[in-house]
């Protein structure tokens, strides 16, 4: 699909098949839950960013049926780019009403970058003043775990992991994703 | 005295150890109503908070342990919610409730309709004379709850216990402090019209009501 006819469609979506809420009651209870985790966790950010991955995922690996449904598109991307910019402008928009960018391709078409101009989590947050927040929490990871798992269940086994995040000073946030592999559809179990 | 004080907290700013974005990009530069009237996908949501009752759930021994822990994860967005919303509100209705009813008001309009897009169906007070300190905010189908199925096992769970943690909040930011609690009164007949009906029982200190009858409002 050519990405202008993803964003097309992932408008459309988004206009006509998604139930809204309040952005502020979504933003504040991913809050709620980030700040649950690092109390949780004694603020050990390492452990709160595996956390948010683990909950993403499992999200994930839900939310593609939700998407597929919704976005009503049955056929499979032809390749990496194509599933980039389906992420970015269908994925995204419809679920988050955001549009981050595609960029920074390696070569081999394997690896790129999502940057967010815009992230609704990350409205009416700092995190803490404590020294180690800014240097080791991933504010938003729950993202990478979403990304991950939804991909799985289409057959991609990817990593994604952030970068940069304006929570930490940076002046983008940036979220990196590989494509590790094509999962083979596996042969169901022997019947005995 | 006071000049050193103030001078001190003027400086503060400068002297924390967190680094800001150079472009700007912080919640000091970004209007507060910006995302006012943003909108996301309630699937968004609907994720979130699963996911949230999940992990609550594998720290607790019981609902009681669930639903408390529930609450007081929605107590300090009640905090903040109280200042944002008062923030919104035209000057002239700017100051924080100052009655049990004017505050029950605020609840019951302003909170729902800016979180739920409605406002709650019903205000009710105790008609029990033992209990004059309880009233009831009635939601006959609460937003939260749109996308969980409590198992039969755990009928008495109501996770719309978060939303109670949201009511205390506001209400103990409103120095009326108050427990609230979540109960399901729907019926499980047949063609029962609000099956997940909830009450969320609102119970103030005494403090309050005496302070209530000393202003002569109660």
């Amino acid at each position: 699909m050519a990405s202008s006819k993803a964003s097309r469609l992932g408008e459309e979506v988004w206009k006509t098949r998604m139930d809204k809420v309040n952005a502020e009651l979504v933003v504040l209870t991913y809050g709620t839950i980030v700040a649950q985790l690092c109390k949780d966790f004694d603020s050990d950010y390492i452990e709160v960013n595996k956390q948010l991955d683990k909950m993403g995922y499992n999200i994930g690996l839900r939310l593609i049926d939700d998407y597929l449904a919704k976005s009503n598109t049955m056929r499979r991307c032809s390749n990496f780019r194509e599933t980039a910019e389906m992420i970015a402008r269908v994925g995204f928009k419809i679920f988050l009403n955001i549009t981050p960018t595609v960029t920074n391709w390696t070569s081999d078409g394997k690896q790129f970058s999502l940057i967010f101009d815009e992230n609704p989590f990350a409205d009416f947050v700092e995190l803490p003043d404590d020294g180690r927040a800014q240097d080791e929490l991933w504010y938003s990871n729950i993202l990478c775990g979403v990304l991950r798992g939804a991909l799985e269940m289409v057959q991609m086994q990817v990593e994604a992991h952030f970068v940069s995040d304006v929570l930490r000073g940076n002046d983008t946030t940036e979220m990196r994703i590989t494509l590790i592999r094509y999962i083979d559809d596996e042969l169901p179990p022997e019947d005995d | 005295m006071s000049h050193v004080g103030s001078g001190k907290a003027a400086s503060s700013k400068e002297q924390t150890g967190l680094r800001y974005p150079s472009n700007g990009k912080t919640i000091y530069h970004r209007p507060l109503n910006r995302t006012k009237t943003a909108e996301l996908s309630q699937a968004a949501f609907a994720y979130l908070f699963s996911e949230m009752v999940i992990y609550a759930q594998r720290r607790v021994a019981g609902i009681q342990e669930l639903e408390k822990r529930l609450n007081l994860q929605g107590h300090p967005i009640g905090l903040k919610l109280l200042d944002l919303l008062l923030l919104r509100e035209p000057p002239r209705s700017q100051t924080r409730p100052l009655t049990i009813i004017a505050l029950l008001h605020f609840i019951k309009i302003n909170v729902w309709t800016h979180l739920f897009g409605r406002q709650a169906d019903r205000l009710e007070k105790s008609s029990n004379p033992d209990t004059p300190d309880e009233y009831m905010i009635v939601d006959n189908e609460p937003l939260v709850n749109a996308y969980i199925s409590v198992p039969r096992e755990m009928s008495q769970l109501n996770c719309a216990a978060f939303v109670a943690g949201i009511i205390e909040g506001v209400c103990d930011g409103a120095m009326f402090p108050a427990r609230v609690t979540a109960h399901t009164v729907g019926g499980k007949e047949e063609g029962e019209m609000w099956p997940g009906k909830t009450v969320f029982l609102v119970k103030f200190q005494p403090e309050v009501l005496e302070r209530e009858a000393l202003l002569g409002k109660g």
